[in-house]
């Protein structure tokens, strides 16, 4: 009978499209995120150059030092691409060594934001001197959160492998950080292009 | 299949439930949580069901002063409130938990756990924003909360704040009910369930949770921002520093436009499959029916400053949403087609789902006629705020949402169950709720269009809105009975009822190919499927029964319970709750929890 093998199929890895739907809920799940950030974006442009009193952005984004921060996430990426390469080839030293450096790019850059948050409110720009204040801190903050978040995430894996806990076969659980870790960055590109270099 | 029936009967008795209390709140069975849900979201129909009564025993004479002119504000908002996000969503989600693994063939949902997540932090929002009434600053702005008169400034009270929150904690929970169905719809179909085999109730979850995922981003950055200015000072809404309140009313109805589809279209994926089944027919034109569906979704997303008319966006911006609302109207004019068509020559029964499903493609097409109506602006610049606006959307989501919700309750009740509901009360309930219903809202019309505002708190005797006021309050208290007989045949049948068969409608999909109330596990093993009416040819039928219907010399595996979806749905909700302290650091209370949870979730296998 046909459906005897139905019953005797092992379907409890069985998806109809193949992939985990870890991957498949994630993606869906950053397809949220891109509008999430989409309107927190549109927000800053509607009100750029509507601030009534300074500073004005000209005033005081510093592009080149941004402009090393940007440089250290991508790098971040690309540690995020080895660090994923490490896993699937079952190697624990290259894991906790690109892993690592996941994590040190990001603290590098979040450094930067606290740097530039921290001057800013000395030059005189905070959340309630004008619209650019306003939606200038909200955008990044929520931008920097998603990267503390992801730091968070990337500790975890880190110890998880210095514990052997890491194998080829939970290569998925650094891919799906990874998908995370590069949609933060990817969103970092557009906010740097919109909100320091295109001014 | 005969062997594997039999075996099914002499082990009936031997795998039972885990029962109490403490099951239910660690419960990852997608039918407890859609049962939760429905529960959840019928209690808070009767709290804005009587938040209207109060609104319109106000109504009821001229300047009268039955509450105050305070109370008023917060009665509409938090019945709007209320409706919309306690009752007509979750209601809605309690039919994706139920019905979509067992109409795709699935198990359970793809993230068992991450689906009780989503029902406690509905229930902790639920239960916070209606707290606010125990500190009588229940919101106060309406359900859209215009800016700038949810600014410090203009509405000082707490009442926003308990908006901000209790809004931005429900939103959590819809964006991870998204992603849950859409990932349990894109891959846990059982064997040969095509996307375009799927019955319909399952393809407008899927339309359904795409609009959840995109449309609640934006309020929760709404919602975000404003908070922004009211906790911390910011200017977004500020007009003196540049802010924009114009920009508050986008980014509202930027979300609020799909939002209506998301309230609408779960209710034309049940009558879609009510229809047939009392047709004995499938359903006319189904890939025109699906398809319309994705076109309501798409084009919802580009209509929102109908909302917007009278704020003087310039010719040019009103006549792209003119054109945008009137082409909306062609698909869901499409879908009341197919369901007349359906009906058309069919074996037509009318058993209570039936009649409440006939009785939606009816008042809903009223509200939908007079949607197109002010989908004009001219007209609308006539009927914007008035209680003509109030009567279209009434008519669209109480006669449309609400009646199709009911209708899924009286059609898959049995599958819940394992009872079917008295028809007698049913037919009682439908016809003293058609009667009540129109009553209420018809003469809405006639006042709206004479000059009655929204929200207005009372009204002079010399403007003769009386009458018009007089009908509707009698008819939302004949409303208001019979949802209480609703109430009174939902317990009476759920103890009383007669035993329903598995499949005692006749019905085609899938889920009816299961005992009546479903194992836990739903599925013994994975049934394959050939068409979109599997119960419908004897064939496929037998087919599919020899495997729904076995017993497995092992019960397959489940997820296990876990009650951390509930303890981090607490720390999601404290950590919100916890920014009207006005102290920066006490949300971190909340965060650290969330932490605990996040890891202790984390590190608990999914199976033990």
């Amino acid at each position: 009978m046909a459906h005897a093998a139905a019953i005797a199929r092992d379907d409890h890895h069985y998806t109809s499209t193949g992939l985990s739907s870890w991957k498949v809920g994630f993606w869906t799940f950053i397809g949220s995120e891109c509008l999430f950030f989409a309107t927190l974006i549109s927000t800053y442009m509607v009100y750029k150059g509507r601030s009534i009193v300074g500073p004005y952005p000209e005033e005081i984004l510093d592009i080149p030092l941004t402009s090393i921060s940007t440089f250290v996430l991508l790098m971040s990426s690309l540690a995020m691409v080895l660090a994923l390469d490490g896993v699937q080839r079952g190697s624990r030293r290259l894991t906790l060594v690109w892993l690592g450096a996941v994590i040190v790019l990001g603290a590098a850059f979040l450094g930067f934001q606290v740097y530039e948050f921290n001057h800013f409110v000395h030059q005189g720009l905070t959340i309630g001197t004008n619209v650019f204040g306003s939606s200038f801190f909200v955008l990044t903050g929520f931008h920097g959160a998603h990267v503390a978040a992801g730091i968070i995430w990337m500790v975890t894996l880190w110890i998880l492998g210095a514990r052997n806990r890491l194998p080829a076969t939970a290569s998925l659980k650094v891919e799906i950080a990874g998908l995370y870790w590069h949609f933060v960055d990817v969103v970092w590109i557009v906010i740097f292009t919109l909100v320091y270099l295109i001014q | 299949m005969s062997e594997a029936t039999t075996a099914a009967k002499a082990n009936s008795s031997v795998h039972e439930d885990a029962v109490g209390l403490w099951s239910w709140i660690t419960t990852v069975d997608h039918k407890r949580i859609g049962i939760m849900y429905f529960l959840t979201s019928f209690f808070f129909l009767f709290v804005g069901g009587f938040e209207a009564l109060l609104i319109r025993i106000q109504l009821m004479r001229p300047e009268n002063a039955f509450i105050s002119a305070e109370t008023y504000n917060q009665m509409f908002t938090m019945h709007g409130t209320t409706m919309v996000f306690l009752v007509a969503m979750p209601m809605a989600v309690a039919f994706f938990n139920y019905l979509v693994p067992l109409q795709i063939g699935a198990r359970d949902v793809a993230f068992p756990r991450l689906n009780a997540l989503s029902y406690w932090i509905f229930l902790f929002g639920g239960l916070y924003l209606n707290s606010s009434f125990l500190f009588g600053a229940a919101p106060n702005t309406s359900w859209v909360g215009y800016a700038n008169l949810t600014s410090l400034q203009f509405t000082p009270g707490r009442n926003v704040e308990f908006w901000i929150i209790g809004l931005s904690i429900l939103g959590v929970s819809s964006i991870l009910g998204g992603v849950n169905f859409i990932t349990t719809i894109i891959n846990l179909r059982a064997p040969g369930m095509k996307l375009m085999r799927m019955p319909l109730f399952s393809w407008m979850t899927l339309v359904t949770s795409f609009l959840l995922i995109t449309a609640l981003p934006v309020i929760a950055v709404a919602l975000i921002i404003l908070g922004f200015d009211r906790f911390f000072g910011a200017n977004f809404f500020e007009v003196t520093a540049g802010g924009d309140p114009i920009l508050w009313q986008h980014l509202f109805w930027l979300f609020g436009h799909p939002e209506v589809y998301i309230l609408i279209l779960p209710a034309f994926g049940i009558i879609s499959d009510v229809i047939p089944t009392f047709s004995k027919k499938p359903l006319f034109g189904y890939p025109v029916v699906v398809y319309a569906g994705i076109l309501i979704g798409f084009i919802g997303w580009g209509v929102w400053s109908h909302h917007m008319f009278t704020v003087g966006l310039g010719p040019i911006a009103d006549s792209f949403f003119v054109a945008s609302t009137m082409i909306i109207a062609i698909p869901t004019g499409i879908k009341i087609f197919n369901w007349l068509a359906t009906m058309w020559g069919g074996a037509l029964r009318f058993p209570t789902p039936m009649l409440f499903a006939v009785g939606l493609v009816a008042v809903f097409t009223v509200g939908g006629l007079s949607g197109v109506m002010h989908a004009s602006a001219p007209v609308d610049l006539q009927q914007h705020d008035s209680y003509f606006v109030v009567a279209h959307f009434h008519y669209v989501l109480v006669g449309g949402a609400l009646m199709g919700l009911f209708s899924g309750v009286y059609f898959w009740f049995p599958k819940v169950t394992g009872r079917m509901m008295n028809e007698t009360i049913g037919k009682w309930h439908f016809w003293t709720t058609l009667i009540g219903f129109n009553l209420t809202f018809f003469p809405m019309h006639f006042s709206g269009l004479f000059g009655m505002p929204r929200r207005t708190w009372t009204y002079l005797a010399e403007l003769n809105l009386e009458t018009w006021n007089q009908l509707s309050t009698v008819g939302a208290f004949i409303f208001g009975a019979a949802s209480l007989l609703l109430m009174w045949n939902l317990f009476y049948s759920w103890r009383k009822g007669e035993k329903a068969s598995a499949n005692p409608w006749g019905a085609a999909t899938l889920e009816w190919s299961l005992p009546s109330p479903p194992r836990h596990y739903n599925f013994p093993a994975l049934p394959t499927v050939r068409s979109r009416e599997p119960l419908w040819d004897d064939t496929e039928r037998q087919e599919v029964e020899a495997v729904t219907h076995a017993e497995p010399a092992e019960e397959p595996h489940m997820p296990s319970p876990s009650f951390w979806p509930v303890v981090l749905a607490f720390g999601v909700a404290l950590t919100w709750i916890l920014l009207m302290t006005h102290t920066w650091w006490m949300p971190l209370l909340g965060l650290a929890l969330v932490a605990v949870a996040v890891f202790g979730w984390a590190f608990q296998p999914a199976y033990r």
